[in-house]
């Protein structure tokens, strides 16, 4: 070969100068693609006649939402109607996330169970619901169960307090008294108090050697605080419980079916992924670990706090976090039943009315990807904290 | 000082008696009798009330409504719609075409699922190239041959939501592998793109991406270039997918040991004979299971396309619901769409906990 030829064509195999001429030939890609998308975007809305820009969002909405977390009347703007649908996805994101929780961690240890029946109940329960789309298991809930329930005047209830009809889930509200801000101080002076004693606690151990029952006096101190304060000034809260008046239920807090069945079928769903993923978490952590603990001569339920759970929790918390951020984005699916939730109430209704899609989906998705983000941020914090440090 | 010896322990006994295992498995302690009581309570209320609903007083030969016992599930209901729940609304004397699609997917690409396959390669190549074509000659037409075009507005039903699955995976395949490449490049610029593009969908919601592909991007297209709305959805469902594929391929490439890339590296590979024959086949074999698990989540997002109104299984089944002609059966609906879903989900989960077992070449002991 030519010594000239090779110098000529060597470059080519230079993985540096390969690698330079690989990403400008991205970038100009990338941005002719850009600039194309942004120049058919431009001709487009100036065929069509549809403004751009974020000044639609100051003009008067004009309909009716089914359910609002703060005071909103037809003349309120489009901004109002974002916080409202950002209010509701949060609200059943948060619902779900605990109904969630607690049923997985429940079916994740039934299915560890030495029982046989406990453990095959569990398995039926995670198999059943684990492989059923959500959206389908919210239409049943809502079309085939919510949608079945009786007239208010022969609704379903439960001592004489909670009641479920066609209209919704309705339960007693909570209207504070006078006492309330003894009850509320109670309350805070006692978690100062816990968190007071926990510190002195952790040092007299470190020093002495000596545990001390954090927990549980914590948990009684969060009890009788309140109790006591109750006591004394009187009762913090009076109970308004829905009462059937006419034809309908007055009173009391009132769950719309929508939201019912949206909650019900999210929790159910990601219930079955966080019982599995419990499950993984408790069988990582090696059984050496329980015989040494016992070996210590712990008791079973301090070898399940001190030596078991925190092991485990290692492996749980970082997809039990991003079933966390799954359920939050499901909460979507709203959309497809009328929960007014932020897709379904941008990129549905208001996408309609004023015909600007760019701007009302980018902010929706907007409200994800920020969700998506703040919890991922949680997540690596979290995970460097608890994460093993080995030498 | 004498010694005693201890008298020896008896033998546990193993016992093989339903007696034993109930002792054993149920009763062992009282929290654990408390525990078998309260479960059998639960299963007590639950099983008999369904069975005698589902089975015992079930209406299954009919006509209409009528034929159906009250009490009992009316699954005269499902037989009456069987064929529209399959193939929607699919012209009925052209329905063999996708019979035909069906047999053959099953024909061709049914041997690939198993080990002692002789000629899997070629079944494979010809399979990947050769079936897409077919099935879309088949299912959609085309003057070639002078088959009638059925547009796909018309397709719906189980064969739509299988349509939607296939294209899903066979897109998000090729392009979640180019992505996680791309992010575990060492080049800045395709890096970054790369975490860009994989981080926005997945931190978005699959419904508003369907929102986006049927509102805003027609607005993106030059004025008459438009596709069709399946062709929306499946865009889609492709981008959103490959962004799952690309961050479990990441994770099976980052679980191969330094020590391949280097080998590799010294046996004068370039890039892509390094990834293609030495890397990827080794992470790829990692991570079947969190592929089989997308691909399940795939499955299962396919019901979504509802939102931008096509007829899938679920929606046609849906709106059979709401025919005055068979008002009031919801339920028997909603179960027979869910236990068709679970069939699929439930049997791809076994058959890769299966593959996972097959595959397991490593060394643990």
């Amino acid at each position: 070969m030519k010594p000239s030829r090779s110098a000529f064509l060597s470059w080519i195999y230079d993985p540096k100068i390969r690698g330079i001429i690989a990403q400008v030939v991205t970038l100009i890609v990338l941005g002719l693609l850009v600039g194309w998308l942004a120049h058919n975007a431009i001709v487009n809305l100036a065929a069509r006649g549809i403004a751009s820009g974020f000044d639609f969002l100051n003009d008067p909405a004009g309909f009716g939402i089914l359910q609002t977390l703060i005071p909103y009347t037809e003349s309120d703007t489009y901004a109002r109607v974002f916080v409202i649908g950002l209010l509701n996805t949060l609200l059943v994101s948060a619902l779900g996330i605990v109904a969630a929780t607690i049923l997985g961690f429940i079916m994740g240890v039934a299915r560890l169970s030495k029982n046989a029946l406990v453990s095959a109940l569990a398995t039926v329960y995670i198999e059943t619901f684990r492989n059923i789309p959500p959206l389908l298991q919210i239409f049943f809930w809502y079309f085939a169960v919510l949608q079945a329930m009786p007239s208010p005047r022969q609704s379903l209830g439960w001592f004489d307090a909670v009641f479920l009809n066609i209209r919704g889930l309705y339960l007693p509200r909570p209207i504070p008294t006078e006492a309330v801000t003894a009850f509320v101080v109670a309350v805070v002076l006692a978690f100062v108090l816990w968190w007071v004693i926990a510190r002195w606690a952790k040092r007299r151990q470190d020093e002495t050697g000596q545990p001390f029952p954090v927990f549980w006096t914590g948990l009684g101190l969060v009890v009788l605080l309140p109790y006591l304060a109750s006591l004394i000034f009187g009762s913090p809260f009076t109970w308004e419980v829905p009462r059937l008046r006419g034809f309908n239920f007055v009173g009391g807090w009132v769950m719309i079916p929508e939201l019912v069945a949206l909650w019900v079928a999210l929790s159910i769903y990601t219930s079955a992924f966080i019982a599995e993923i419990v499950r993984a978490g408790i069988l990582a952590v090696p059984h050496g670990q329980t015989e040494a603990a016992m070996a210590l001569g712990l008791t079973s339920q301090q070898r399940l706090r001190l030596v078991i759970l925190p092991q485990a929790m290692r492996v749980i918390i970082p997809p039990l976090t991003s079933q966390y951020l799954n359920l939050t984005k499901n909460s979507s699916l709203a959309a497809a039943i009328g929960y007014p939730d932020i897709v379904g109430l941008f990129a549905g209704t208001v996408l309609n009315q004023t015909g600007q899609a760019i701007e009302t989906i980018a902010m929706a998705m907007a409200v994800y990807l920020t969700i998506s983000i703040t919890i991922s941020l949680f997540m690596n914090w979290y995970n460097k904290r608890m994460a093993l440090v080995e030498r | 000082m004498t010694h005693e010896t201890a008298s020896s322990l008896q033998p546990p006994k193993v016992i093989f008696s339903p007696i034993g295992w109930m002792r054993e498995h149920l009763f062992s302690s009282v929290w654990n009798s408390i525990l078998t009581l309260i479960t059998l309570y639960i299963l007590w209320l639950l099983v008999p009330p369904v069975i005698e609903w589902a089975f015992l007083k079930a209406s299954w030969v009919g006509t209409s409504r009528d034929d159906c016992t009250p009490g009992g599930a009316c699954w005269v209901f499902i037989a009456q719609r069987w064929s529209q729940f399959m193939y929607g609304f699919y012209p009925e004397a052209l329905r063999w075409r996708v019979d035909l699609a069906g047999i053959l997917a099953v024909l061709w690409g049914g041997p690939l699922l198993f080990q002692r396959f002789p000629w899997k390669k070629l079944f494979g190549f010809s399979f990947l190239i050769g079936y897409p074509l077919i099935a879309w000659w088949l299912l959609y037409g085309g003057d070639l041959f002078g088959m009638t075009t059925v547009p796909t507005d018309q397709w719906g039903g189980l064969m739509l939501t299988l349509v939607i699955a296939a294209v899903g995976i066979a897109g998000a395949m090729p392009l979640g592998i180019l992505f996680a490449l791309g992010r575990r490049s060492e080049l800045p610029v395709i890096k970054a793109v790369s975490i860009a593009f994989i981080e926005f969908w997945r931190g978005v919601p699959l419904i508003s991406v369907l929102f986006m592909s049927s509102v805003m991007l027609p607005l993106f297209l030059p004025e008459g270039m438009n596709f069709d709305k399946l062709v929306r959805a499946l865009i889609a469902v492709v981008l959103f997918q490959a962004a799952y594929i690309a961050e479990v391929v990441r994770g099976g490439l980052q679980a191969i040991p330094k020590g391949q890339y280097e080998a590799a590296q010294a046996l004068g590979l370039n890039y892509w004979q390094m990834m293609g024959l030495i890397i990827l086949p080794q992470a790829l074999k990692l991570v079947i299971p969190g592929i089989v698990n997308t691909f399940i989540a795939l499955f299962k997002d396919t019901s979504l396309v509802i939102i931008i109104g096509l007829s899938d299984f679920f929606m046609i089944i849906h709106r059979a619901t709401v025919d005055p002609a068979w008002l009031g059966f919801a339920t028997e609906g909603y179960v027979f769409a869910a236990a068709v879903y679970w069939i699929f989900c439930f049997g791809m989960s076994r058959y890769s906990i299966a593959l996972e077992k097959r595959l397991n070449t490593d060394h643990r002991r």
